[in-house]
């Protein structure tokens, strides 16, 4: 499988705190990469740094054959990077519809000034998408009446609207209730099957992890201390004692 | 639609009151011409954002076609008119390279100190601008004709009445393309904005240059109704007259901010006849009431698609 992402030597410290510590890394197409690690690991500095919204001090970033250490998020964005968010990043005064057809005319490019949203974006396209993850029947409510699984699913359903080859999802489960889990994860994973889109997902419920994941990363003070197949990675000692806090 | 037809009964309104009664012609003008500049004001409070210098824009207009009108006293009214949306565009077009990088209270601030600058320079350089005493034009001619001023009043508020429809078909239209839609996201998520590979700068950017047209449009329609410009047309009071107008008409649709200056010049005008000298405090009691009763406008109002506002809160969410 080819190589999508690539990081070579990636290093970046806050102060006196190491957040990226030479970071080598590969992702090939096709993976789905769950990335664990306690709070200030450096997960999201590391999910920052591949999507443009810090840049690193030194080392390199590749992503499907292009350097994008120095681009803009927007340029990343337009390479096929998507990203969701911790908090869901919504436009909370938008209907769920009309958030999902600007995601739509940003990939076209359909960006008028006075052709009507809803021509620029054709609401067939939209609605098997929001058919897919079970949002259909919310299509015409405003953002801001979302509960939070359901804002959690629109974050990623707005990137997965611009076609990325990867998808990048910061706690897609986290302030979604426990018995509802799975059903998010399952709803995403079949989306992102459907579509052969590799992805991402940094994740703190060990049993979620080993379910979706075909691949495990463990960061541990900046760098990974762990990576490999669920199984190999879960019963690591360091990940473990540090991550696990078994 | 309510809202579709509302335009037009604006403009029916006001050449119907405008011609029965002539002295009404005026007043009328200047409240439409204010309409145009409140509603530049309100695309930008669409973007979550207030400019407290806008006036500046329509007071360079202003200047900018008397002083054309002086050099060329051929020109003829509609070129004039033209000629403001023309200034208005190109000095937004400068203004907004820097403008849309910042937001809020700075965004605001910026907007009011490069307005100041602007009534300053006018105010001193005499023998340019006439100082505060403003430039004088002659009436122009419309379409190679001298009209005598009835006539000419008649023209420009006929004028005035089809800008209401066109100006509401055209910002109706870019309030709900792509454009449009993703300046309102930036009042609720730039962000997100970015990570769809949408620059909100660039986005923001349009919003600026069309507001400042608008208000070119409205300095120019100022200069000929009046003949005269003054500084005080880029005053910075003047431009938060056009901050209530575009609040009082609200910024859902853009027929709001025609209706805010409709009601805002009557009120100022029956309020100065029946409470002369206190006529703000009736100004601000009006603000204060809308704000308790009607927070998102007249439009909201007369819709009843303030509805929208109190939609549940999320009934499942938790963190």
């Amino acid at each position: 499988m080819p190589t999508l992402l690539q990081t070579r030597g990636l290093r970046l410290a806050f102060g006196g705190v190491v957040a990226a510590d030479g970071i080598d890394f590969d992702l090939q197409a096709g993976e789905r990469l769950a990335v664990i690690g306690a709070n200030g690991a450096g997960k999201t500095t590391f999910i920052n740094m591949v999507t443009g919204y810090i840049k690193p001090s030194a080392g390199a970033i590749h992503f499907d054959g292009t350097d994008i250490t120095a681009k803009h998020p927007r340029q990343i964005v337009q390479l096929g990077i998507g990203r969701s968010f911790q908090l869901p990043q919504l436009f909370l005064e938008h209907t769920v519809q009309q958030s999902v057809a600007l995601a739509v005319a940003a990939r076209t490019r359909r960006l008028s000034l006075f052709r009507s949203l809803a021509k620029c974006a054709p609401p067939a396209d939209i609605h098997e998408s929001l058919e897919l993850v079970g949002l259909a029947d919310r299509a015409d409510d405003l953002c801001s009446s979302l509960p939070e699984g359901h804002r959690k699913l629109l974050d990623i359903v707005m990137a997965l609207m611009l076609r990325p080859k990867l998808l990048i999802m910061d706690e897609p489960t986290s302030g979604v209730a426990a018995d509802e889990k799975h059903g998010l994860m399952k709803t995403i994973m079949a989306a992102l099957d459907q579509r052969g889109v590799t992805s991402i997902f940094v994740e703190h419920d060990a049993d979620i992890v080993t379910q979706y994941a075909t691949r495990v990363a463990a960061w541990i003070s900046g760098r990974i201390a762990a990576d490999g197949s669920p199984a190999l990675v879960m019963n690591n000692d360091e990940v473990k004692s540090v991550v696990l806090g078994h | 639609m309510l809202l579709r037809t509302l335009p037009w009964f604006i403009a029916v309104l006001t050449l119907v009151l405008g011609l029965l009664f002539p002295w009404l012609k005026t007043p009328l003008i200047i409240a439409l011409s204010y309409g145009l500049s409140a509603l530049g004001v309100s695309i930008l409070i669409r973007a979550g954002q207030v400019s407290f210098g806008h006036a500046g824009f329509t007071c360079l207009a202003g200047y900018a076609v008397v002083a054309a009108s002086r050099t060329w006293p051929q020109l003829d009214a509609l070129v004039l008119l033209l000629l403001g949306v023309a200034t208005g565009l190109a000095a937004g077009g400068v203004a907004g390279l820097f403008m849309v990088r910042y937001r809020g209270i700075f965004f605001g601030m910026l907007n009011l100190a490069m307005s100041m600058v602007l009534f300053a320079v006018l105010g001193k350089f005499y023998n340019l601008t006439g100082g505060t005493d403003g430039l004088r034009m002659e009436r122009p001619p419309v379409f190679g004709q001298i009209l005598e001023r009835a006539g000419f009043e008649t023209w420009l508020l006929v004028v005035s009445s089809v800008l209401v429809v066109l100006t509401c078909w055209f910002l109706g239209r870019f309030y709900q393309s792509p454009v449009g839609q993703a300046l309102t996201a930036i009042k609720t998520n730039e962000v997100r904005l970015e990570y769809l590979g949408i620059s909100a700068k660039r986005v923001f950017y349009s919003g600026y240059v069309i507001s400042a047209a608008l208000c070119g449009f409205s300095g120019g329609m100022f200069a000929l109704i009046q003949g005269l410009v003054t500084p005080e047309l880029g005053y910075w009071v003047r431009s938060g007259e056009y901050v209530f107008i575009a609040v009082l008409g609200g910024t859902l649709h853009p027929v709001g901010a025609f209706l805010g200056a409709l009601v805002f010049e009557f009120l100022k005008l029956f309020a100065a006849a029946a409470l002369t000298g206190i006529w703000q405090l009736v100004i601000g009691v009006v603000l204060l009431v809308l704000i308790f009763v009607a927070p998102a406008g007249l439009v909201a109002l007369l819709t009843k698609s303030g509805d929208r506002k109190s939609a549940p809160p999320p009934a499942e969410g938790r963190t």
